[in-house]
């Protein structure tokens, strides 16, 4: 059996009286796409922040390619994170740079191009994601929403990453937009053999890009089944959750 | 109903406020020093990302040129009609050049630079930073495996510590001309005498602690910025709360750290 390229173990994260993660526990295979569906504030945004080293859990432990990096600092993060894309929810672009500086920030941070050749293949991942070059010279703020998620992949995959992390990656889009998205996200991770893990509330982009789908509730995970099998899980909060009912064991986060 | 379950009620416990202020300030006090030895420790070792540092030398020295020099030769005017007002008490009009030259080079154009500088700069980095912290720009660029510290904080603290001296160097010759304008226009002094009391009273070591102070409080001044815009939580409001309190606290530390180096300069003699 193949190794998880990511495994979290047991992870629990406190913020004060609030415990959001109640020990999640959770691997992804190499190549495999996890979407990890759950309400607002189940923690789904926490556990990929700590996934990521963003936040440090409070207890247990994270594994990535075997290795424990649940307290890594300096170069050991640091190597992971040159193995690992993210997408943020809201886009998380630099607005002080040009489109083609925020897609090439890792290749002319790591010092290993120069600009001019990091520009060139900013551009040609920007093509990837259907955006001609006329779009590399812009601002951020200069370009839709929809154009931003996409420069926004286009930042994740440049490098070729083993992982994706994909936030929230259609919220805020109209349903074309979101579903073009979701396709992007399909194309090129498929091309990438990149494994994801891809926190949603988006059924329609889960039950599109998932292999296989996992739930949130009050900080673990309840249920996990290949995405084929999510509209007949036998869980009564997976029903409700992805029927969209207001009645049923989740109380809506009013 | 008895005194304590009053407390229990709602009226705060004075004792347990006053408490929980004081632990409150030493937290704060400890967190702003584990910040600004992160930055330094950033600032002081390799990589450098020149192009940032450059940039923000731009932004802090550059562009805060007219409004140092406004304040500057403002200040300069009325320092020197208050000491001739002052001095014609005993008769002593004639040290005007003189005392507006210590006061500016000494005292005035440090602190009233770093004080414009605490709110055009200081306030202007925490709400930049502040903004970058809850669009996630920040967590992007850890993910992206570059440090906040290398790449957006130890730029503002390193420009800092050039630009604002040299703007001080600014404010203190126009703040002496601001003077000359005004005694040699509005109160009738003779220019070439002005300007002579003027270079011959003013000693080196007048600009070097005007210079030196300037130094710190450009290092407060980032620093500030920096640490509020760094924890500034969600919203326009943490923001806004972020960009307000490093302006106040960048103040209060300017003015505190200058009457320190104001007392040190006089026990060493400088």
């Amino acid at each position: 059996m193949t190794p998880p390229i990511l495994s979290l173990q047991n992870v629990e994260k406190r913020f004060g009286k609030n415990h959001v993660l109640r020990g999640v526990t959770l691997d992804v295979a190499p190549g495999e796409s996890l979407v990890v569906i759950g309400g607002s504030g189940s923690g789904k945004s926490v556990m990929l922040k700590n996934a990521l080293g963003l936040m440090t859990p409070d207890s247990g432990n994270i594994l990535f390619n075997g290795e424990d990096v649940t307290q890594a600092r300096g170069k050991a993060r640091a190597r992971m994170r040159e193995r690992v894309g993210m997408l943020f929810q809201s886009g998380a672009l630099f607005d002080s740079l040009t489109v083609w500086e925020n897609v090439a920030f890792r290749l002319v941070n790591s010092g290993t191009l120069s600009r001019a050749k990091a520009k060139e293949q900013a551009v040609e991942t920007l093509r990837k994601v259907r955006l001609g070059p006329d779009v590399a010279d812009l601002y951020p703020a200069e370009i839709s929403g929809g154009m931003q998620k996409r420069v926004s992949l286009a930042r994740s995959i440049i490098s070729k990453p083993d992982l994706i992390f994909f936030d929230e990656p259609t919220t805020g889009l109209d349903p074309i937009t979101a579903d073009a998205i979701n396709d992007l996200i399909i194309e090129q991770v498929r091309g990438l053999g990149a494994a994801t893990v891809t926190i949603t509330h988006d059924m329609a982009s889960a039950r599109k890009i998932a292999d296989e789908v996992a739930m949130l509730f009050e900080g673990r995970i309840i249920w996990r089944g290949k995405a084929s099998e999510v509209d007949n899980s036998g869980n009564a909060y997976v029903d409700q959750f992805v029927h969209g009912r207001a009645d049923g064991p989740i109380q809506p986060a009013l | 109903m008895s005194n304590a379950s009053t407390r229990k009620r709602g009226i705060p416990n004075p004792l347990a406020w006053i408490g929980a202020a004081t632990l409150g300030f030493f937290a704060e006090i400890g967190r702003l020093a584990t910040f600004s030895a992160q930055v330094k420790a950033a600032a002081f070792s390799p990589r450098w990302y020149f192009g940032q540092i450059w940039k923000q030398f731009v932004q802090i020295g550059f562009y805060s040129l007219p409004v140092v020099g406004m304040s500057a030769i403002f200040i300069g005017a009325a320092l020197a009609l208050n000491i001739y007002q002052g001095s014609g008490r005993f008769g002593a009009e004639q040290f005007v050049p003189n005392i507006v030259v210590l006061g500016i080079t000494r005292e005035l154009g440090a602190s009233i630079t770093a004080l414009m500088l605490a709110g055009r700069v200081s306030a202007g980095i925490a709400a930049e930073i502040g903004a970058m912290r809850v669009t996630e720009q920040i967590d992007a660029l850890e993910s992206l495996s570059a440090s906040r510290y290398r790449y957006l904080y130890a730029p503002r603290f390193l420009a800092a510590l050039v630009a604002v001296p040299m703007l001080v160097l600014v404010a203190d010759i126009i703040g002496v001309m601001g003077g000359w304008l005004v005694s040699v226009y509005g109160l009738g002094f003779d220019s070439t005498v002005y300007l002579r009391n003027t270079l011959d009273f003013m000693t080196r070591n007048d600009v070097l602690t005007g210079i030196i102070k300037a130094f710190v409080f450009g290092g407060i001044i980032a620093l500030m910025g920096c640490y509020q815009g760094d924890k500034s939580k969600a919203g326009a409001t943490g923001v806004g709360r972020a960009a307000t309190l490093s302006m106040v606290g960048a103040a209060v530390l300017v003015l505190a750290a200058n009457y320190v180096m104001s007392t040190i300069f006089v026990e060493v003699g400088l």
